[in-house]
C-alpha cells in the first residue's frame, strides 16, 4: 500500500481526535507496549494499512466484509438487549431471596449417574447473576463501538455470548456436575476471549497460559466434586449445604485440597494468579468483564457456595486466611509498580480476589458479609475503571500512566466516570466503597484469628489503592495535561455510557447502603452463613475502630500518592521471576514427553510390530498359565479338519523359513486359505468368503509392498526372534480359542437370534442380520474405523511419496494419465 | 504385468466380478454375501484392472476418487441410520417398504419388491469397503510410478 493511503487515517485520527475504528484494537490488545511509542504507533499505522487494505479490498470484490459489519454489530446489540432482559428477570427474584427464599427448576440429564441439570437462584447466585447481566449489557454495548468493524466482530460477540451463558449455568447450577460444566465453559470461553487477537504471539501465549492454569485446577475442582458428592451422598448442592458441615468426615482433605486448587486458579491467587495479568491481552471490555467482574470471582462463588460444608475447619480458615491475604497484599505492591494502567487495574483485581478469599476463610457473619458487599463493590468500579481505561486508550492511543494527565479537559464525561469510580475505589465516603471497606476492616477485625496481621495487611493494601486511586485522580484526570491528553477528544457516547452508569451505582448505593444492604448483601450472605445476617449496611457509624483504620488508611495513601514515583520505580527491583519459572515448567513438561516420545515411537514397524505380538502373546499366556493351564478337546480331528489345519501350519512355517519372498507371501496365502477352509468345514460360509477375500486382498497389497523392499535374505539378523514371537502368538490365540470353547456354551443370544431373524428383521442370513440391523450401530463405528484407518494409511504413503519427490506426486500421477490416455 | 492374455482376461473377469460384486451385496440379507463381502469382490475386479491394464485405467473406471467413493458410504450409512428417526423409530431401526405388493409372505418370498434402511446401510458398507481397499492399492501403486520416474 502507498504512503497516501497510510496517511490519511492517521490525518482523520489527529483532525477530530476519533481515530480510525479498525485500528483500534491493535494498540488495545498489545500488553506491554513496545519501549518506543514511536514503533508503536510505526505498528499501528501499518496495521492500519494492512486493514484498510482489506477492506478496500473486500468493497471491490463485492464480498461481505464491509456488509458483513452492521450484522456483526447487531449481534452486539442483541447481546446487549437480550442480557438486559435476564437482567430484569433476575431482578424480579430479588423479593423471593430476599425473603430467604429460592427459586429452583431442574431436568434430567445423566440420571443413572445423578447428574441432573438442576438450577437454583438463591441469595448468593442471584447476586452474581445480577452482576453476569447487568455487567454483560453494558459490556456487549461498549464493544459494539469500541470494536467496531474490526472484522472477526461476529466471533467476538459469539464467544462474549458463550461466555456469559455458562456465568449464568455456573452460578445459577443445582448440581455439581451440572455446575462444573459450566465451569469449563467459562475456561474455554475465556481461553477464545484472551486469544481474540491470533495473530500476535503474546496474546496466544498468554490464552494458553490461561488455559493451561484453570484448565489444570479445573480437573483437581472435578475430582474434588465427585469426591464430595460420595461423602454427601448426593450432587445436589442445595442438599449438601442443608446437610451441614463435612469438616469431619474422612475425605474432607482431599475434597478441600482440590477444590481449593480450582478455586485458586480460577480466582488467582497467588502462586496461581500469573495468567491474569497476561490475561491483560484481550479486549479491554473483556478484561473488564471476565477478568475483574465475573469470571476470575467463580473461585470465589465456588468457595461462598461451598461455605456451609467445607468452612470452619483449621485447614479452610488458615489456607483461605493466608493465602487471601498474602496474594492481597503481593498485588497491591505490584499494582503500583505496573507503568500500564490497564495492567495496573489488573493487578488491584487480583488484590480484590485475594481480599475475597481471605474473607470467606471466616465463618464470622460481619466478614462474609464484609466480602459480599465488596464484591459489588469492587466489581462496579473495577469494571467502570477498566471501561474508561478502554476509553482514555481510545481516544489517546495510550495507557501509559506517565503519558496520561489532565483529561477532564477533553474528556470531561468519561472523567466523571473516573472520578466516579476513584471515589469508590480510595473508599472516601460517600462512596459504596467506603461502606464496603468500612465492613472489610470489621470484617478482619472480627476473624478469631490473627486479626491484629489480616487488619494490617489490609490497611496496608487497601492504602495502596488509595495510592493509586489518588494518582489517577489527581494526574490522569486533573493533573497538567499531557501532549497526548491536549489532542484527544471525548470518547463516543457508547465508550462512556456503560462505565457512568456503573461508578453512578457506586455512589447511590453509598448514599443509601441500606438498599442494597438489604436487597443483595444481606439475602447473599447468609446464604453464605447458612443462618439470618443480623448487619445493617450504614454509611457512618460513628467513630469507631474502623474509621480509625480508615483514616490511617487515607493517610498511608496520600503518604504513597506523594512518593508514588519514587515507590513504583524502587518496587520495580523486584525481579519478574514468574514468567521464567512457567516457561522452565512448559520447557520440562516438553523435554520430558519428547523423552518418552524418543523411547516409545522409535519410527521402526518392526519394533512397534515386536513389542505389540510380544505382549499380545505372552499376557493371555501367563494368564492361562496362572489358571491352570487349558484342556485340549476330548474328541479327535475329523479328516478334513486335519487337511485344513495341516495347509495352515505348513503355510505359517513356510512363511517363516522362507528365504525368498514369493515363497513367503505363498505361505502366507496358504494359511488363509487353510484358515478359510476350516470355516467353510464348520459352517460359516459368510466368513469363510470373507476371509478369502480379506486374503486375496491382502496379499496383493503386500505383493505391492514387499516387491520394492530388499529380498529377505539380507535381513537374517532377527529371524529367529521374529519366530519366536510369532510362534507364542498364535500359540496364544490358539489356547484363547480353546479356553473359550472349553467352557459352557450358552446358546440363548444364538437362538434369540435365529428365532428373531426371519419375523422381525426379514432375513434368512442371520450373520448378515445381525451386522446390518440387530447391531447396525456397531457395524456402522466399524466402517468408520475401516475409513478412518485407510485414510491413516493413505496418508502414510502420501506422506513418503512427498518425502521423497516433494510435489511431484501429482504431477507424475497427472503425466501418468495423459500416457495412459 | 500387462501381458496380452492377463489384459484379455481381465476385460471379462472385470466386468464378471463387479456382477458378482452386485449380487452378494444383493442376495446377502438371505444368503451368504452381504455388503462386506461385496465391496471385497468389488475392490478385487478394480485391483485386477489395475494390475492388467495400470492404474490410471482403474481410476478411470472407477470415475470417482477412491476417497470420495470412502466418504460417500459413510455418508450412506449414516444416512440410513437417521432415516429411521424422522419416521419416528429409534436409530439405525429397520424401515422396509415392498413396491407393488404388501410385504405379506407368499411361498417363504416376500410379496413386492423389498427396499429397505438395511439395503442402504450394507450399500454404505459395500462403498466404505470398495473405496479403502482401493485407496491403498491405488496409491501403492502411485507411489511406483512415483519412483519410476523420480529414478
Amino acid at each position: 500500500m502507498s504512503v497516501p493511503a497510510r496517511r490519511r487515517p492517521c490525518a482523520a485520527a489527529s483532525a477530530d481526535g476519533n481515530p480510525e475504528p479498525k485500528a483500534k484494537d491493535a494498540p488495545s490488545t498489545l500488553l506491554h507496549p513496545p519501549p518506543g511509542r514511536a514503533a508503536a504507533s510505526e505498528r499501528a499505522a501499518r496495521a492500519r494499512t494492512r486493514r484498510v487494505a482489506d477492506r478496500g479490498g473486500g468493497l471491490m470484490a463485492g464480498t461481505a466484509e464491509g456488509l458483513g459489519s452492521p450484522a456483526q454489530a447487531a449481534a452486539g446489540w442483541a447481546l446487549a438487549i437480550a442480557s438486559a432482559v435476564a437482567a430484569a428477570l433476575f431482578a424480579r427474584m430479588l423479593p423471593v431471596t430476599q425473603a430467604g427464599g429460592a427459586m429452583a427448576a431442574e431436568w434430567e440429564w445423566v440420571p443413572s449417574l445423578g447428574v441432573t441439570l438442576a438450577f437454583r437462584v438463591d441469595g448468593l447466585s442471584l447476586v452474581f447473576a445480577l452482576l453476569i447481566t447487568v455487567f454483560g449489557s453494558a459490556i456487549a454495548l461498549y464493544s459494539t463501538r469500541y470494536l467496531r468493524g474490526h472484522r472477526h466482530l461476529g466471533r467476538f460477540f459469539l464467544y462474549l455470548g458463550l461466555f456469559e451463558a455458562g456465568m449464568i449455568g455456573l452460578v445459577t447450577a443445582d448440581d455439581l456436575i451440572t455446575m462444573f460444566v459450566f465451569w469449563e465453559v467459562t475456561t474455554i470461553s475465556s481461553f477464545l476471549l484472551v486469544g481474540f487477537d491470533h495473530a500476535s504471539a503474546k496474546a496466544r501465549r498468554s490464552a494458553w497460559m490461561a488455559l493451561l492454569i484453570t484448565g489444570a485446577g479445573g480437573l483437581a475442582l472435578l475430582a474434588g466434586l465427585v469426591l464430595l458428592g460420595m461423602a454427601a451422598g448426593t450432587n445436589r448442592i442445595s442438599e449438601i449445604i442443608a446437610g451441614g458441615r463435612l469438616t469431619e468426615h474422612a475425605l474432607y482433605a482431599p475434597i478441600f485440597v482440590l477444590i481449593v486448587l480450582g478455586a485458586f486458579a480460577k480466582s488467582a491467587q497467588a502462586p496461581l494468579h500469573i495468567w491474569l495479568p497476561n490475561a491483560m491481552a484481550a479486549p479491554t471490555p473483556v478484561s473488564a468483564y471476565l477478568h475483574s467482574a465475573t469470571m476470575v470471582k467463580a473461585g470465589v462463588y465456588l468457595l461462598a457456595r461451598l461455605h456451609p460444608a467445607l468452612a470452619g475447619s483449621e485447614m479452610w480458615t488458615n489456607t483461605l486466611g493466608g493465602f487471601g491475604g498474602a496474594t492481597m497484599l503481593m498485588a497491591s505492591v505490584l499494582a503500583l509498580r505496573q507503568t500500564d494502567l490497564k495492567l495496573a487495574l489488573a493487578y488491584t483485581s487480583i488484590m480484590a480476589l485475594g481480599a475475597l478469599v481471605m474473607f470467606l476463610g471466616a465463618t464470622e457473619t460481619v466478614a462474609v458479609v464484609a466480602a459480599m458487599t465488596f464484591l459489588i463493590v469492587h466489581a462496579l468500579y473495577k469494571a467502570s475503571l477498566f471501561l474508561i481505561t478502554g476509553a482514555i486508550d481510545h481516544s489517546t492511543g495510550t495507557r501509559e500512566i506517565a503519558e496520561l494527565g489532565g483529561l477532564w479537559r477533553t474528556m470531561p464525561v468519561t472523567s466523571l466516570a473516573g472520578i466516579l469510580a476513584v471515589g469508590s475505589m480510595a473508599g472516601f465516603p460517600p462512596f459504596l466503597g467506603f461502606v464496603g471497606k468500612e465492613l472489610k476492616y470489621e470484617g478482619a477485625l472480627a476473624i478469631a484469628e490473627e486479626p491484629a496481621l489480616l487488619a494490617g495487611a489490609a490497611i496496608l493494601s487497601n492504602a495502596m489503592m488509595v495510592a493509586l486511586a489518588l494518582k489517577i485522580l489527581f494526574k490522569i484526570i486533573l493533573g497538567a495535561p499531557t501532549p497526548k491528553a491536549r489532542g484527544a477528544s471525548e470518547a463516543p457516547p457508547r465508550l462512556w455510557a456503560g462505565p457512568l452508569l456503573l461508578a453512578s451505582l457506586g455512589l447511590v448505593c453509598g448514599v443509601a447502603p441500606d438498599l442494597v444492604g438489604r436487597t443483595l448483601v444481606i439475602p447473599a450472605a447468609e446464604a453464605v452463613l447458612g443462618a439470618p445476617a443480623e448487619i445493617k449496611l450504614k454509611l457512618w457509624h460513628g467513630v469507631n475502630v474502623p474509621l480509625l483504620m480508615s483514616v490511617a488508611t487515607v493517610g498511608l495513601g496520600l503518604l504513597g500518592f506523594l512518593v508514588y514515583r519514587r515507590l513504583s520505580e524502587g518496587l520495580q527491583v523486584i525481579p519478574e521471576v514468574a514468567e521464567g519459572i512457567w516457561d522452565t515448567i512448559l520447557e520440562a513438561i516438553s523435554n520430558s514427553f519428547s523423552a518418552v516420545a524418543r523411547v516409545m515411537q522409535p519410527g521402526s514397524l518392526r519394533a512397534y510390530l515386536s513389542v505389540t505380538f510380544a505382549v499380545a502373546a505372552l499376557g493371555p499366556l501367563a494368564a492361562m498359565a496362572l489358571q491352570g493351564g487349558v484342556a485340549l478337546p476330548a474328541t479327535p480331528m475329523d479328516v478334513p479338519t486335519l487337511g485344513a489345519a495341516l495347509l495352515t501350519v505348513a503355510g505359517a512355517l513356510a512363511a517363516a523359513a522362507a528365504r525368498r519372498r514369493m515363497l513367503a507371501i505363498g505361505g502366507v496365502a496358504a494359511v488363509g486359505s487353510g484358515i478359510a477352509l476350516l470355516f467353510v468345514i464348520k459352517g460359516a460360509p459368510d466368513v469363510a468368503i470373507t476371509q478369502l477375500l480379506v486374503d486375496v486382498l491382502l496379499l496383493v497389497l503386500i505383493c505391492m509392498v514387499t516387491l520394492k523392499a530388499p529380498e529377505l535374505a539380507a535381513r537374517r539378523e532377527g529371524r529367529l526372534r521374529d519366530g519366536l514371537i510369532a510362534g507364542a502368538a498364535g500359540l496364544s490365540v490358539a489356547a484363547l480359542t480353546l479356553a473359550a470353547t472349553s467352557g459352557p456354551f450358552d446358546p440363548s443370544v444364538a437362538q434369540a437370534m435365529e428365532a428373531l431373524s426371519v419375523p422381525e428383521a426379514k432375513g434368512r442370513n442371520i450373520v448378515n442380520v445381525v451386522l446390518v440391523d440387530f447391531r447396525a450401530i456397531d457395524t456402522f463405528g466399524e466402517i468408520v474405523v475401516v475409513a478412518a484407518a485407510a485414510v491413516g494409511a493413505l496418508a502414510l504413503i502420501r506422506m513418503k511419496a512427498f518425502g521423497r519427490a516433494k510435489a511431484e506426486a501429482p504431477r507424475a500421477r497427472e503425466a501418468a494419465k495423459e500416457a495412459a490416455e | 504385468m500387462t501381458t496380452p492374455i492377463l489384459q484379455a482376461a481381465a476385460r471379462i473377469l472385470v466386468s464378471l466380478l463387479l456382477l458378482f460384486s452386485l449380487f452378494m451385496l444383493l442376495r446377502g440379507h438371505n444368503e451368504p454375501g452381504g455388503g462386506f463381502i461385496g465391496g471385497l469382490i468389488g475392490a478385487a475386479a478394480f485391483a485386477l484392472l489395475a494390475a492388467s491394464h495400470g492404474v490410471a485405467a482403474a481410476r478411470r473406471a472407477l470415475r470417482f476418487e477412491p476417497s470420495t467413493v470412502l466418504a460417500a458410504g459413510v455418508a450412506v450409512a449414516l444416512a440410513a441410520g437417521i432415516a429411521p428417526l424422522l419416521a419416528g423409530e429409534p436409530p439405525f431401526a429397520a424401515l422396509w417398504t415392498f413396491f407393488g405388493g404388501d410385504g405379506g409372505e407368499a411361498g417363504g418370498k416376500p410379496d413386492g419388491l423389498p427396499i429397505s434402511t438395511v439395503l442402504m446401510f450394507d450399500l454404505g458398507v459395500w462403498l466404505v469397503v470398495l473405496g479403502a481397499v482401493l485407496a491403498l492399492v491405488f496409491a501403492l501403486e502411485d507411489d511406483d510410478l512415483d519412483e519410476e520416474e523420480g529414478g
